[in-house]
C-alpha cells in the first residue's frame, strides 16, 4: 500500500500524559510523536504499563480527572487542532470521525439497552436519522460484521450474546457513522484464539473496504505481524522503535523489541526450547531510569545508556525506520 | 514413552454441575488419560472446553461426578477426610491469577508455610528454613520477601510465591492452570523457564492447562486437546503440531497469529458460529456443528479415541489423515 502523499489524517506531537497519585507523578506517556495517513493501519505494541492505552485514551479525550495532558502536546486530526476544541465540539467528533473498540465488550456495551438501540443511538444523535431508519441501518451493520440472523439479534441484550458476538456488536457500533479513524485497544485479548482470528479478519476487511485509518493496540506481536502497515513499539511511556511492519520484523534495531520477540514461545521451535527471557520488569514511571529506560534490563547496555537518554532517530539509509538506542542491533553484522 | 510408569491415571472422568431446573452443565464428559512419571502433559482448549474442570477434579475440588483418579494406584475418589488430605498433598496446583490466589492479609512467610502447618509440621525453625529455601529456589530474596504482603509484589513475583507454596510439601504432581495467561510476555518467559527449572530440580510430573498452543508446545512432552468436555486428540507435542489429525486441532493451529509478517494470517478451518451450550451438547461428535468435514455419521455416533500411530490418539470418524495414509 502506497502512503498518501497528502498531509496525515492524524498527527501527534510530543504527547505526554501524567497522573497525579499519592506516591507522586506517574509519567504514563512521555513525549510520544507519530503520524498516521488516511487508510493506513498502525500497530502499537507494548506490555502493561507501557502507556499504549493511556496514549489511546488521550487521543479519545477519555482520561480520568487525575490525568493531565502536557501543554506541549499537539494532536491534529483532519486539519483540526484537537487540543483547542471545546468539550462539546470534541464529542461531536467521537463516532462520526473517530471511533473506538475496547478490550472487554461486556463493559463497553450498555447492559440495559438492546443491541439495535445502542447502534442506532449514534445514528440518531449524529446523523439525525429517524428511529425506524436507524433500526434498519443497525440490521445492515450487524449483517456486515457477520452476525447471523441480524433481524432477530437487533432486539437482544448484550448478555444474551457470546464474547465474540458482543465484540462484533461493538465493532458495528464503532463503524455506524463511517469514522475516518478507528482506535482498537486490545480488541481480541479477552477472546479465544479462533474467535480472535475472526475478529481481526473482520477489522481488517472493514478497514480496507472503508479506507479507514486504524490504530491497533495490542501486547501481542503476533497480532500486528500480519495485519498492519506500520508498527510502533512502546516501552515505559515512550515509543522506542517504529517502522513499516515487515522492516521492523526483518531488521529490528532496538534491543527491547528483540527481547520482546525472543520471549515469545514459537510454534516452529521444538518442545522444551529454552526461551531467552529478559530479566527484571518495566521501571517505575514515578522515577524512571535516567538514561535509556530499558538500560537496566538491556543485555547490551553500557555506561552511556544509563546516563544519556537516546532520541528516536533513523539511520541515513532508512528514514522510515526510527529507534531510540545508542548501540542498535545490526542484523548484517550479526549475520557476518 | 510407553515404558514409563503412569503416576496418575484418570479414567472416564465426568464433571457435571447443576444448573437449576434439573438441567446439567456437562463440563467434562468421559475423559481418560495418564500422567507418566516425570512428563509434562499439556491440556489445551478454548474457554468452556472443560480443561480447568478436569484439572480441579483431579484434586477432588470438587469431587468428580463419576470416574476414577488413581494416584500411584490408589483411587482418590474413594478417599475422604484425613486420608484424602494426606494423599492429596502429593498433588499441588497453581492458578491463573497469582494475586487473587494469595491471601492479601498474610505475610509471604505464612502463605508459603501454610501447607506445612496443615500437614502437621510443628517445628517452627524447620518451617522457616524450608520457606527460605523455596523462596530462593523461585528467584526471590528471602530476606526481602518473607515479611511483605502480596500487594507489594508484581504479578510475576506473586506467581513465584504461588509456585513456592505449591512445592513446599514436595508434591509429585504439579497442576498448572493457565499459570502465565495473566502475565506480560517478558514475565511469562521468566515463569516458563522457572517451571522448567523446578521440574528438573524437584522431579515433578506436570499437567499444564492453557489456551495458548505455543506455550503448551514449549513446555509439554505430550499434548491433549479438549473441546466441549471431550478429548479430541492426544499425541506427543511434536506429532500433534506437525500432523494434527483432528479437524479441531488443525483449526486451533491455523488461528494462531504468528509474529512473522512472512506468514500471513490463514483462514480458520472451522465453521464460524457459536460454541454449542454445554447444557445441551450436540449428539455424536461434539465438534460436528462447527466442523468443515462433518457428515451424517458424526451426528449419530460418538467417535471413540483411536490410536492412528504409536502414541497418537484421535476421536474423529474422518481424521485429516490416518495410519494407512501415513504409511504411504
Amino acid at each position: 500500500m502506497e502512503a498518501d502523499s497528502a498531509e496525515p489524517l492524524l498527527s501527534v506531537e510530543d504527547l505526554s500524559t501524567h497522573f497525579q497519585t499519592p506516591r507522586g507523578l506517574v509519567r504514563a506517556v512521555d513525549g510520544v510523536s507519530f503520524e498516521l495517513q488516511r487508510g493506513r493501519t498502525l500497530g502499537v505494541v507494548g506490555e502493561s504499563g507501557s502507556g499504549k492505552s493511556v496514549m489511546a485514551r488521550t487521543l479519545l479525550g477519555l482520561l480520568p480527572s487525575v490525568a493531565r495532558v502536557s501543554d506541549e502536546t499537539q494532536i491534529w486530526f483532519d486539519r483540526q487542532d484537537l487540543r483547542q476544541l471545546s468539550g462539546a465540539d470534541f464529542r461531536k467528533l467521537l463516532g462520526p470521525e473517530i471511533a473506538m473498540v475496547f478490550q472487554d465488550p461486556l463493559t463497553s456495551l450498555n447492559p440495559v439497552m438492546t443491541v439495535g438501540a445502542q447502534i442506532g443511538e449514534s445514528l440518531v444523535h449524529h446523523l439525525g436519522m429517524r428511529k425506524s431508519e436507524a433500526r434498519n441501518r443497525a440490521i445492515e451493520l450487524l449483517a456486515s460484521v457477520g452476525i447471523p440472523l441480524p433481524e432477530q439479534r437487533v432486539g437482544v441484550y448484550p448478555h444474551q450474546l457470546s464474547g465474540g458476538m458482543r465484540q462484533r456488536v461493538a465493532i458495528a457500533m464503532a463503524l455506524a457513522c463511517e469514522p475516518k479513524l478507528l482506535i482498537a485497544d486490545e480488541p481480541t485479548t479477552a477472546l479465544d484464539v479462533t474467535v480472535q482470528a475472526e475478529i481481526l479478519d473482520l477489522l481488517q476487511r472493514q478497514q480496507q473496504e472503508r479506507h479507514m485509518a486504524m490504530i491497533l493496540i495490542t501486547h501481542d506481536l503476533g497480532v500486528v505481524a500480519g495485519r498492519t502497515d506500520d508498527v510502533a513499539v512502546m516501552y515505559a511511556g515512550k515509543i522506542v522503535e517504529r517502522a513499516p511492519t515487515k522492516e521492523l520484523f526483518d531488521n529490528m534495531r532496538m534491543p527491547y523489541t528483540e527481547a520482546l520477540m525472543n520471549s515469545i514461545p514459537r510454534l516452529d521451535d521444538p518442545p522444551h526450547t529454552v526461551i531467552q527471557a529478559v530479566g527484571g520488569r518495566p521501571p517505575d514511571l514515578i522515577d524512571p531510569p535516567r538514561g535509556c529506560r530499558f538500560s537496566p534490563r538491556c543485555r547490551y547496555a553500557v555506561d552511556r545508556c544509563r546516563t544519556d537518554p537516546p532520541e528516536l532517530s533513523a539511520t541515513p539509509d532508512r528514514a522510515d525506520h526510527v529507534f531510540s538506542c545508542w548501540y542498535p542491533i545490526d542484523r548484517s553484522e550479526v549475520a557476518a | 514413552m510407553s515404558a514409563a510408569e503412569a503416576l496418575l491415571e484418570v479414567d472416564d472422568l465426568v464433571v457435571e454441575y447443576g444448573a437449576g431446573g434439573g438441567r446439567k452443565v456437562h463440563a467434562v464428559s468421559g475423559v481418560s488419560f495418564e500422567l507418566l512419571r516425570g512428563e509434562t502433559l499439556g491440556l489445551v482448549g478454548e474457554s468452556g472446553c472443560g480443561k480447568s474442570s478436569a484439572g480441579r477434579a483431579l484434586m477432588q475440588l470438587p469431587r468428580p461426578t463419576a470416574g476414577q483418579v488413581r494416584l500411584d494406584g490408589e483411587d482418590l475418589t474413594l478417599l475422604s477426610g484425613e486420608d484424602l488430605r494426606r494423599r492429596r498433598s502429593k498433588i499441588q496446583m497453581i492458578f491463573q491469577d497469582p494475586i487473587s490466589s494469595l491471601n492479601p492479609r498474610r505475610r509471604v512467610r505464612d502463605i508459603i508455610a501454610a501447607p506445612l502447618l496443615i500437614a502437621g509440621d510443628k517445628d517452627k525453625q524447620a518451617r522457616e528454613m524450608r520457606v527460605r529455601e523455596l523462596l530462593d529456589a523461585v528467584g526471590l530474596d528471602p530476606d526481602q520477601a518473607m515479611d511483605r504482603r502480596p500487594h507489594e509484589f508484581s504479578g510475576g513475583q506473586c506467581q513465584r510465591i504461588s509456585i513456592a507454596r505449591a512445592l513446599i510439601l514436595e508434591p509429585e504432581v504439579l497442576i498448572c492452570d493457565e499459570p502465565v495467561s495473566a502475565l506480560d510476555v517478558s514475565v511469562q518467559a521468566q515463569i516458563l523457564n522457572l517451571l522448567h527449572e523446578m521440574k528438573d530440580r524437584y522431579g515433578l510430573t506436570m499437567l499444564f492447562i492453557s489456551h495458548d498452543l505455543a506455550v503448551v508446545k514449549n513446555v509439554s512432552d505430550r499434548v491433549a486437546v479438549m473441546y466441549l468436555g471431550r478429548m479430541c486428540e492426544l499425541a506427543s507435542s511434536e506429532a500433534l503440531y506437525a500432523r494434527p489429525a483432528h479437524p479441531y486441532t488443525a483449526a486451533l493451529l491455523s488461528a494462531i497469529p504468528e509474529p512473522d509478517p512472512a506468514k500471513p494470517p490463514q483462514p480458520v478451518a472451522m465453521t464460524s458460529g457459536e460454541l454449542p451450550s454445554p447444557l445441551d451438547p450436540p449428539s455424536g461428535c461434539r465438534f460436528r456443528t462447527r466442523c468443515p468435514h462433518a457428515q451424517d455419521r458424526c451426528a449419530q455416533e460418538e467417535p471413540p479415541l483411536a490410536e492412528i500411530e504409536a502414541g497418537h490418539y484421535v476421536a474423529c470418524h474422518f481424521p485429516l489423515w490416518s495410519g494407512a495414509a501415513a504409511a504411504d
